[in-house]
């Protein structure tokens, strides 16, 4: 038997479905996996270690009497630690979190503990999702598995890494700007960011909600797509989900691709595209035309301003959302403080850190009285024309390819002065958020350094299905899967 | 368009945040480099857009209004940082 530590979703089900292996060896090898390179990696904030044996023992006993088996029973993943989890620790990365115990499940955790998913533990991320390195975890740094020296992305950075250093089968992630897509691409993974109403965002500790995505981080598209359809549907405790059924995305992934036209948008291949990514997309599009696929030149003109339009609508509506942290209901408070405005000002400055506070700031200005139509609402205006830009473009092309990333993963502390170029490392990924698109990243090549760089496909409003489709065969053409980071 | 100091610690009020004061010049610093990068929004004519608050095209959602079970109090005040006889405990404000 191959390395199980090296198996997907879909290949691990056949093992459990016919007993070759059992859920509590799959998940002990698991555990065992996160105690040997854990102190490298620090993908993890939180493991849990009983739960986990406690799920794999019923899932076993489900995969013997063949009761509600599916496709994720038994198999151990990882949470983004920005997902409720009742009883489990939720920080968010932050020390104003550090101790916040959830006494209920986000939505997408209990879909996926219902399914029978074993729940390894909580991953490593920017500190309440705002970033794109990992860096701004109050508790540690995640390493990318493929250089140790190098940032796995962020800010779903450890789910990126976990996966990619088989730590889990498959992780959780949430994307707001690219934090899913980003760190997949940055680490070798495939990551998906659905389209927005998608899946619900109940229990999901809100950054903007507006842009706010959780999605599947996974080996292989296959897997993806498994993922997806046990998460995704509608949710009555989230009224921005869609109802609209989640189709069996893994049925559409065989799709003859001939006369598929993939858009190429003039504005994503600028200057700062590193040469090596722009060979591995190019490389792509080869691939996608011996498929079948026509390439057709496309334009979105507002690309330039997507991440400035970002920074007012996420700044904004974090600066809402984290407003809630007071140190009254929950989380830390400060200690010494003369009345409850000084309360609240310590409690905060002290208990979130420097990117956190700096958007909060900008947030504040931004919707400070005066402003409003300067800032705001000249953004929410902008983002009627970055999704007229893409009706416009998905009337010539079915799919857009793009890169992810400017470049592959960076170093640490190259951009972590420097708060405006870790800004423009998302400027791939921001505009699909800000459209509310589905967008993709699925490996499709090296850098010079060897470490991975992933293709981003984007397509119209709940065209997963589509998505998937491509990816799965770009996938199967590169012959890339089963390619995995030496650590 | 450029932000003062004194600004700054007027948000930084309206944000509940507090920020020492060998702090603020390099705050303040970044806070107007962002802002200048933004600015670029005005290069583009928005007159007579309508602004999109959501992406997708779903009206207000309604459902009959029917008492359910949610959390007691005491797992609501679990995570409190002080409580007392199922309350969250302030410093007196009046």
């Amino acid at each position: 038997m191959k390395n199980l530590l090296n198996l997907t979703i879909h290949e691990l089900h056949e093992l459990l479905i016919t007993r070759k292996i059992s859920s509590q060896e799959l998940t002990s090898a698991y555990l065992e996996r996160i105690r040997e390179v854990e102190p490298k990696v620090g993908a993890y904030i939180t493991v849990t270690e009983e739960l986990a044996m406690q799920q794999a023992k019923n899932a076993d006993g489900k995969l013997a009497r063949k009761e509600a088996v599916t496709a994720l029973t038994g198999i151990p993943l990882g949470i983004k630690d920005v997902l409720c989890t009742k009883g489990t620790k939720t920080t968010c990365a932050s020390k104003i979190l550090e101790n916040f115990i959830p006494p209920y499940d986000a939505t997408v955790v209990s879909r996926l503990a219902d399914a029978g998913a074993v729940f390894l533990g909580k991953l490593n991320m920017d500190e309440f999702a705002m970033g794109s390195s990992t860096e701004n975890s109050a508790f540690h740094v995640t390493k990318n598995p493929w250089n140790l020296s190098c940032v796995p992305g962020g800010s779903s950075g450890g789910s990126a890494a976990s996966v990619a250093a088989r730590e889990c089968v498959a992780s959780i992630g949430t994307d707001t700007g690219g934090s899913i897509r980003q760190p997949a691409s940055h680490c070798g993974v495939v990551g998906l960011k659905p389209t927005y109403g998608r899946v619900s965002r109940f229990g999901l500790i809100a950054f903007a909600s507006s842009l706010d995505q959780i999605g599947p981080m996974t080996r292989d598209v296959k897997d993806c797509a498994i993922m997806l359809k046990a998460i995704a549907g509608h949710d009555q405790r989230d009224s921005t989900s869609v109802n609209k059924e989640a189709p069996d995305y893994e049925a559409y992934l065989n799709q003859d691709l001939k006369g598929i036209r993939i858009g190429l948008p003039k504005e994503y291949f600028i200057e700062g595209l590193s040469a090596d990514v722009e060979k591995c997309v190019k490389n792509t599009t080869e691939k996608l035309e011996r498929l079948g696929c026509n390439t057709v030149e496309i334009s979105l003109p507002h690309t330039e301003y997507a991440v400035a339009t970002y920074y007012i609508v996420a700044t904004s509506e974090a600066a809402s959302n984290l407003s809630r942290f007071d140190g009254v209901k929950y989380g830390f408070r400060a200690e010494d403080f003369s009345n409850l405005l000084d309360m609240y000002k310590k409690t905060r400055s002290h208990g979130f850190g420097n990117e956190v506070k700096r958007r909060i700031m900008l947030g504040t200005y931004a919707l400070s009285s005066g402003y409003y139509d300067a800032f705001y609402k000249k953004a929410s205006q902008m983002r009627t024309l970055m999704k007229q830009d893409f009706s416009n473009a998905f009337e010539k092309c079915d799919v857009i390819l793009t890169p992810v990333a400017p470049t592959a993963a960076f170093e640490f502390g190259e951009k972590a002065s420097d708060p405006l170029q870790m800004y423009l490392s998302d400027i791939f990924t921001i505009a699909t958020n800000l459209a509310g698109i589905p967008g993709i990243s699925v490996p499709c090549g090296f850098d010079s350094r060897g470490l991975p760089v992933g293709a981003q496909l984007m397509a119209g409003h709940f065209e997963e299905t589509k998505l998937l489709n491509v990816s799965y065969q770009l996938e199967k053409e590169l012959q890339l899967s089963g390619r995995f980071a030496e650590i | 368009m450029a932000v003062t100091k004194e600004q700054v610690m007027h948000v930084a009020h309206l944000a509940r945040l507090e920020f020492q004061e060998n702090e603020l010049d390099g705050f303040t610093q970044t806070f107007n480099n962002i802002l200048d990068y933004i600015a670029k929004l005005e290069e583009v004519n928005t007159d007579g857009i309508n602004p999109t608050s959501h992406v997708i095209d779903v009206k207000n959602v309604f459902r009959e209004d029917e008492p359910s079970s949610s959390l007691s109090n005491e797992e609501a005040m679990k995570n409190a940082p002080s409580s007392e006889d199922g309350s969250f405990v302030v410093p007196r404000i009046i």
